[in-house]
């Protein structure tokens, strides 16, 4: 019952006329922020700080404001993930892979909800579940050492062939890739920097932003030059929206697991939404009867993903809040805000500030709500942003593409490394190369050498460290299943016919 | 609609590319940093006690740890009057150790520090380790069976810290202490608590929280005195090792422009270090006061990172 009567506390703070007008706001912002490739939640989020100081908003508005514009930017990347096959935010990009072809396939409209709807099923459980769990899965984050984090990386690049649907070689060469571009920058363990040349720029390492706007919006702008306009992703004709209440029943399972994912991988600081999403995905994949089917058009391969990175939006709030451990690039900003206003996030944190905790809470649920009415019925107006004429959106994304960019660090040397990001993306096209694998490499890359650095320090040396605990072995027996599993049961089931040439993904 | 939602979105694009007004402070990292933090704090208060005209514009320019910052100012706007960067022990460490592209610490004008977090060495609270004396016997014995984990990499100034403490202990290899950089202090401390390294090293603000829910045992606080606050948090100078690391904040200017301008950011600087807005800025972030100023603070600044190129080589990290 303490759950409730704190919630009320929440709610009562966070549900006065101006706050839930603030809320409106941000949801409506950040839908558009997450839309528009580039801009994602973490820019989103930062982006709006300097400007809820300036109109003077307390904490808990400010908090009020930020998170909806978080939760609407989660929402938000799905719109031209489905419709441009552009993720307008890292964790949107496993949606890309179903949720285009259905677009393609007439069903926009059918993924639009769907993915709607799972991802409020997703933020909502999650929210629930930092509700309720926050301070037991606290401690979660203390089994978590470096060999932990290193055998969970190691599952998520196991699986990771599977996900090229014609040829394993090529998505493990385009993973290869994107470790490759993660070595560049400072060495964490030696204090060295890496393949930088000498440029102050590469120091940091190459932000998996600009590769994703890189690779896939520049990428499709080259495309649509080439082939001036036909078969291109901009211009997907949107019906008569209505809600496919059949295709909802069908994908409730795979939200459902979607959001379970998600929420563990929220839950492990330095996972993070993007890996929620591709595990969520992963998962789905695998548990299907129906594998072939996955990649093109799938409805739930569109849910398991919308499902899996909003709850690990969700989950990722509970190590922030209770350790000060940032999961994600976006709870990073958040726990920069909360610094600011001088709330530090910590153990103490639940019980010293509740009303900021359960104002947080309340606020996440309105938001909530108000993204899940904003996204069904009015789908329409933010889909209208992205159906003008293809003359009036290709400059359009372009310019958002390079401003967006320019935000993050302000220096045009990103905005040149997005364009070699590009033609590096239209090679990969023209060779039929996956390119969601370049940026998991990106990703999860530079986290899974740190930790691999690091069990070698702690262990002098020694490589069984990384098979000492039992959480480690069971996650290493899931990567080793994950892997080699796939080749046995193709043996035992029948030889499969060769994955007939898509028309939908290969007519280039 | 659509015209409120392009509205929106351009409101939200012009937003972000406001033209620089009048004092500009750049922050050499994302929203939010320690950088941040001194920038907005800082130039809240000098409009407040109306040293500048207008707001202080704040405008954020990350990249290699400050070093995009470093080399924008040297180079492009060595003469700009109205211009102050945020910066910290972090900077010196980096320009100590070449890494800045070959930039030097006498690029520009150091103007001071207004206050310092100062650094302290924690360990898990059911650690046999009681006392700065047990962990420095503990490796002196067998360096393998510590390890630190800090929130800044090899060679960050977390890393700094422990050498700097053991080294003056009397520990005599600093190759063989082990440290395990993490990204940013909460991060250490999640490691020290689950018991996959020995202590860890940080500032005190990053660790108030978790000394009050008792998670952690602090065992040295690495300044001049006891922090208020944290009273039962003995010094390493109590224990015998006379080692203060604090992690200062504080800005510098370029280099060019005239003796007059850099005393009045000086001045500036002194006013907002004495103001009562600053008081309570320190107070509610666990910094501790630390207000060196002018050619004082010129040469704190070279010390420090001849102290620090020391360290460096031994280590190995500079040649």
């Amino acid at each position: 019952m303490d759950i409730l009567s704190n919630l009320a506390m929440g709610l009562s703070i966070a549900l006065s006329p101006y706050t839930l007008v603030l809320a409106i706001v941000g949801c409506f912002v950040g839908t558009i922020i997450g839309a528009l490739p580039g801009l994602g939640p973490s820019n989103g989020v930062a982006l709006l700080i300097p400007i809820s100081f300036s109109l003077g908003l307390d904490a808990i508005s400010a908090l009020v404001l930020l998170t909806s514009v978080y939760y609407g930017a989660m929402y938000g990347g799905r719109i031209s993930s489905i419709l441009l096959n552009i993720p307008g935010d890292e964790p949107a990009m496993m949606t890309t892979l179903d949720g285009y072809p259905m677009a393609r396939q007439g069903m926009a409209g059918e993924a639009l909800v769907v993915s709607g709807v799972a991802s409020f099923v997703g933020a909502f459980l999650a929210t629930v579940g930092l509700m309720v769990f926050a301070p037991y899965l606290a401690r979660v984050a203390y089994q978590f050492g470096p060999a932990e984090y290193f055998a969970l990386y190691m599952l998520a690049f196991c699986t990771l062939g599977g996900i090229g649907s014609s040829n394993q070689a090529k998505a493990a060469l385009a993973a290869a890739i994107g470790l490759a571009i993660a070595m560049i920058g400072l060495d964490k363990t030696t204090g060295m920097p890496r393949f930088t040349f000498g440029e102050l720029h590469l120091m940091d390492g190459v932000d998996f932003l600009v590769a994703i706007v890189g690779l896939f919006a520049v990428a499709e702008i080259f495309h649509f030059i080439e082939s001036h306009g036909r078969d291109s992703a901009i211009g997907v004709k949107l019906g008569k929206i209505l809600v496919p209440w059949k295709m909802l029943r069908q994908t409730s399972g795979a939200m459902l697991r979607g959001s379970g994912i998600g929420f563990i991988a929220g839950v492990l600081p330095g996972a993070g939404a993007s890996l929620g999403s591709f595990l969520a995905y992963m998962g789905e994949k695998s548990a299907a009867s129906d594998k072939d089917s996955f990649g093109r058009g799938n409805p739930r391969g569109v849910a398991a993903p919308e499902a899996g990175n909003n709850a690990a939006a969700g989950g990722a709030l509970v190590p922030m809040l209770t350790l000060g451990v940032p999961g994600s690039g976006t709870t990073a900003v958040l726990l920069a805000l909360l610094l600011t206003l001088n709330i530090t996030p910590g153990p103490l944190l639940f019980t010293e500030r509740p009303e900021v905790v359960w104002s947080l809470i309340a606020s996440l649920l309105v938001a909530n709500v108000v993204l899940l009415l904003m996204n069904v019925p009015m789908v329409k107006v933010f889909v209208k942003i992205l159906s003008v004429p293809a003359w009036v959106l290709l400059p359009g994304v372009t310019m958002i593409a390079f401003v967006g960019i320019y935000s993050l660090t302000g220096s045009s040397f990103d905005m040149l490394m997005m364009v070699g990001f590009g033609v590096l993306g239209y090679v990969m096209r023209k060779l039929d190369i996956p390119t969601v694998p370049v940026i998991l490499g990106i990703l999860l890359g530079n986290s899974m050498e740190d930790n691999l650095r690091r069990a070698m320090v702690l262990s002098d040396g020694d490589w069984t460290y990384l098979f000492s605990s039992p959480i480690a072995l069971g996650l290493w027996i899931a990567a080793i299943m994950g892997f080699v599993a796939p080749i046995f049961l193709r043996r035992f089931l029948k030889k499969p016919p060769l994955p007939a040439t898509d028309p939908t993904l290969n007519e280039d | 609609m659509k015209i409120i939602v392009r509205g929106a979105a351009l409101a939200l694009l012009t937003s972000v590319a406001l033209p620089a007004s009048a004092a500009e402070c750049i922050a050499p990292a994302n929203p939010g940093g320690g950088w941040d933090f001194t920038c907005r704090q800082i130039g809240r208060i000098m409009t407040e006690l109306e040293l500048v005209p207008n707001m202080v514009q704040v405008t954020n320019l990350a990249g290699a740890g400050g070093g995009v910052a470093y080399a924008q100012v040297v180079s492009k706007r060595s003469d700009d009057p109205e211009l102050f960067v945020a910066a910290s022990s972090a900077t010196t460490t980096r320009l100590a150790q070449d890494a800045f592209a070959g930039a030097t610490a006498d690029q520009v004008r150091w103007v001071g520090s207004i206050g310092g977090d100062p650094g302290v060495i924690v360990v898990a609270k059911d650690s046999p380790i009681q006392g700065l004396n047990d962990l420095v016997e503990a490796v002196k014995a067998d360096p393998g069976s510590v390890a630190f984990a800090g929130g800044s990499a090899v060679g960050g100034f977390d890393h700094l810290k422990v050498l700097m403490l053991l080294g003056d202990a009397g520990v005599e290899d600093m190759r063989k202490i082990k440290y395990i950089g993490m990204d940013g202090g909460a991060d250490a401390i999640t490691q020290t608590v689950g018991g996959f390294a020995q202590a860890m090293t940080g500032d005190m603000s990053e660790i108030t929280g978790f000394i009050r829910s008792g998670d952690v045992r602090p065992i040295a606080v690495l300044s001049e005195e006891r922090v208020a606050g944290f009273d039962d948090v003995p010094t390493a100078k109590e224990q015998g090792v006379d080692t203060v690391a604090m992690n200062w904040r504080g800005i510098y200017v370029p280099k060019d422009i005239s003796d007059e301008d850099y005393q009045r950011w000086v001045d500036h600087l002194t006013a907002v270090g004495q103001s009562e807005q600053w008081q309570t800025v320190m107070a509610e972030n666990g910094l501790e006061p630390y207000l060196v100023t002018g050619a004082e603070f010129q040469s704190f600044v070279d010390e420090n990172i001849a102290e620090i190129q020391e360290l460096s080589r031994e280590i190995g990290l500079l040649k």
